[in-house]
Parts: C-alpha cells; structure tokens; sequence
C-alpha cells in the first residue's frame, strides 16, 4: 500500500457538491453576515462584494469580489467557502483558485468579460458551479468542466418565477430525452447545441451527471421548497436572506424548509413570523438588457 | 429488519442506493421517529453544523444514543463521524455532538477542498484488495480511546475506526459504488441479513 493521494479528480470535485444537497447555500458580503448564516446552518456561503439585489441597483460593471472580503470570509467560517468570478474571466478563477476559495461560480451576477468562451475549468484544481436555463446549457458548461450547476432564475428579485421556469425546462428536456430512441439522439444533441456523449448520458441515467441547485429570486421557505420539490438538490439563496426584516430567522427557516420539503405542516410552522420578505421585482419590469440570465451561452 | 439513513442533508441519497444495491431495506429518517424498527443507522456525509443543529432543533440526540442503547448500530462517514465523537477538535463554537464514540476528531485536518483527494486504502475487514477512499474537506480521526479499533489508516492518519457497533470513516464509500464497506457495516454490525 502506497500513501500516494491525488488532488483535483472528477470524484473530488463533484463530491463536494454531493456534500452540499439538500442544505441551503447563503449569499454574504462580510464576516458577520457569514457567521449568522454558518450559525443558521447553512452548508456553505457565497462570499460577495454585493448581493444580486444591490449589484442590480448599482449598475455599471460588476466583477470579483476585492480579495479582501473574500480571504476575510474564508478565515471567519469553517464550511465551504464559494465565491464570483466573470463568465470567460479566467484570470480572477485563477487569483479566487489562489485564495483557497472551495468552489467558484463563474457567474451571470457578474459582467461577462468574454461574450464567446466561459473558462476551461478542466485547468483547475478547485472546482466550479455554473448556471444554467435548459438542459443543454448545463450540458455545454459540464462538457466544460463545471462539475456543479444551478438553475439561473432571475437574481436579485425575490421573485421564483424564472427559477421555476429554469428547473421545468431542465427536467422536461431529460424525461424528453429519456423518451427518445437512440438513433434520435443524435439530433436532439444538435438541437440542445451540447456534447452527444452527454446528451446519451442523460438520456441512460434520467438524471443530470452533476449535482444541480437552484439560484436566482429564492427569497420564502416555500420558495425553497417549491425549488426542490420540482427536483432540485438544494438552493442558492442570494439577496432574499440578508435583503430581509430578520435575516437570522429566515436563513433558519429556509434550511429547514429545504430539509422537510415535502412536509407542510413544517413549512407552514417555519414560515410564520420572519418579518418582511425582501421586496419583490416583476420580471416584466426588467428591461431585456438588464435580465442576468441572458448572459451566459 | 431495516437500516436508516439520517436524511437531514448531505449524500443520504447514495447511502440509501447503496444499501438497496445490497438488497436492504433503506429508510430515509427525517424525523426521530422514523428511527423506530431501525437494526442501524448510517449517519451521512454533509456538513456537519448543518446536520448538528436539524438534529438539535428536531430532538434527534437523545433518541439516537436510545435507540443505539437498545442496540442499533450507527455508522458515520464524514461529517457523520464528527459527529460520533466524543472530541471534536476545530469545531465551531458550541458544537454539539452524540459523543457515543470514544475518539477525537479534527475537522477539515487535510485543508480545503483544493487539498480533497483520492487514496487506496486497506480497511481490515475488507477483502478482495484495497478500497478507494475519496477525503473531501475530510476529518481525520486524531486519537481514539482504548476499546477502539483502527481499521483504516490514511498515511500517519487514522481514517476508519470501530467501537462495538460504531463505525466511523472520515471518507466517503457512497461516492464510489464499492458496496463492500456497506456490506460490512450491515452484515457484521447491524445484523440483517442480505435478501
């Protein structure tokens, strides 16, 4: 018996995601907002300069976080750390990589730096979460190495519809596929424009080969677990926890309603008095341009 | 004769596959009183905290250590085997645990997920060659009591471990299809018989 380890393997990496299921992961720009959702039980957080609400309200060009704020939240918490960088910038994947962050997620939230090419996450050590709105999105950023996805939604609105939408077209795309005979496959790869090796996948297993979350307008414990009973594994909560009356109180509830999913009466209990929910964005008051989960390809 | 898998968050999914591969009855406990009728119990990999406090908030610890007095068998892997131990060093402040198992464990000892990996192992008890075990954020187990048996080493590093009918891992076997630690845990320690 050798003691040779190996780091970075395909298993590690998605493992880690298979970690995080059914829990509950919290956006959080300082220390004390990490600490209250660690103590809430959150499984890890999403170390940010903005949530999506804010980064929404600011405009102008969003990027990685200042290190600072993310090395600071990665000393403070002792669960998994993720944290932001530009579809396509592979240079701040490379400095988040550097200080030590345990999964980055290349992310809509943030400016695209590269309109054509996300990062070839193959060439890392530390591995990425995605977004996705079908299933063929998904598929183009595992075949690029993501080995975790979540559904896009629409961040920084509270509002669940576009999540929704998102996590129905994944699963409606794979009972199509799981529907299909073999020679179609073939064409249904052209069509959702991704890799037939995993098209084929898909279509053998039922089931995406990466853990897939959902993100973007979770903002209610039924909110998180609307998302999961549509199938889900577990749930990004960005703006709605710390855009809220009582962060502490819905971070908790939220956890708890995304562990008893399917239990009503839990989620009817854990959801009274939290105080305000964040205020809500009608999508239909969104200009097209500014939608987040138009970027990305 | 079934065994329970605590479903509070984290890979219960692949432990309950597991167990079904074995042609065992699986059931995923989401609430203390599914623990009734269980043989054993297999407390998965997650996050620790997390796990620790929906047990707390939905009164898992007392009647786990019944249940296991009564003599159901508990196995951790991982954030699991945290939280067997009666020593958890690094813990988050306040940390609670079962403390059914008389060793000390240090939480994320390896590093951070960039230093996750794989390793071959030899599990005594184990046969038919080494197992892969793959440590992610992993504890390692720093000392145990008397009373308590190595089964597993990782280098310098105690990664398995059995107490009675406890059983504790620092890895993962539900991640790589290799029932042939499930079957131990089921034959030897939770006695149900293989269908």
């Amino acid at each position: 018996m050798t003691d040779a380890t190996t780091t970075g393997t395909l298993r590690v990496k998605t493992g880690l995601a298979e970690m995080l299921k059914g829990g509950v992961i919290m956006d959080v720009v300082n220390v004390e907002q990490a600490k209250i959702a660690e103590e809430a039980g959150a499984v890890a957080v999403m170390a940010l300069e903005r949530v999506p609400a804010d980064i929404r309200a600011a405009g102008g060009v969003a990027r990685m976080a200042d290190p600072t704020i993310v090395e600071s939240i990665v000393g403070s918490v002792s669960i998994p750390v993720m944290a932001k960088c530009r579809i396509g910038h592979f240079v701040e994947a490379q400095v988040l990589q550097t200080l030590g962050v345990d999964y980055i997620d290349e992310s809509e939230v943030l400016t695209p730096a590269d309109e054509e090419h996300h990062v070839n996450k193959w060439d890392f050590t530390v591995p990425f979460v995605c977004g996705c709105r079908n299933l063929g999105e998904a598929l183009r950023r595992i075949s690029e190495g993501a080995s975790m996805v979540r559904t896009k939604g629409e961040p920084g609105t509270g509002n669940v519809v576009e999540a929704v939408r998102h996590i129905r077209a994944v699963t409606d795309e794979i009972a199509w596929l799981r529907g299909i005979r073999p020679e179609q496959l073939f064409a249904a790869a052209k069509d959702l424009q991704a890799p037939y090796d995993l098209v084929k996948w898909v279509a053998d297993n039922g089931k995406l080969p990466v853990v897939n979350f959902s993100a973007g307008g979770i903002a209610t414990p039924a909110d998180a677990a609307l998302m999961m009973q549509l199938g889900c594994d577990g749930v990004f909560v960005g703006s709605g926890i710390f855009k809220s009356g009582d962060p502490s109180a819905r971070a908790k509830a939220i956890v708890e309603a995304t562990t008893h999913f399917e239990d009503a009466d839990i989620i009817a209990r854990v959801s009274r008095n939290l105080g305000e929910a964040m205020v809500g964005i009608n999508i239909s008051d969104i200009p097209a341009s500014e939608r987040m989960q138009e970027r990305g390809w | 004769m079934k065994v329970g898998v605590l479903a509070l968050q984290g890979a219960f999914r692949e432990h309950i596959v597991a167990l079904e591969a074995l042609g065992v009855g699986a059931v995923a406990v989401r609430l203390p009183e599914q623990l009734d009728g269980c043989s054993g119990l297999i407390i998965p990999g997650g996050e620790s905290t997390a796990i620790g406090k929906l047990m707390d908030t939905y009164g898992f610890y007392g009647p786990i250590s019944a249940r296991h007095a009564e003599g159901m068998a508990i196995w951790g892997t991982c954030a699991g085997a945290i939280l067997l131990a009666s020593t958890v060093l690094d813990a988050l402040p306040g940390q609670r645990t079962l403390e059914l198992m008389d060793i000390t464990v240090r939480r994320n000892a390896y590093g951070r997920q960039a230093a996750s990996f794989e390793a071959e192992l030899d599990v005594a008890g184990i046969e038919d060659g080494p197992f892969t075990g793959v440590f992610i954020r992993a504890p390692w187990i720093e000392s145990v009591g008397e009373g308590v048996e190595v089964i597993a080493r990782q280098g310098d590093r105690i990664a398995a471990a059995r107490q009675g009918d406890l059983m504790a891992t620092t890895f993962h076997p539900e991640l790589t299809g290799d029932v042939r630690i499930h079957r131990l845990f089921v034959e030897r320690f939770a006695g149900v018989a293989r269908a």
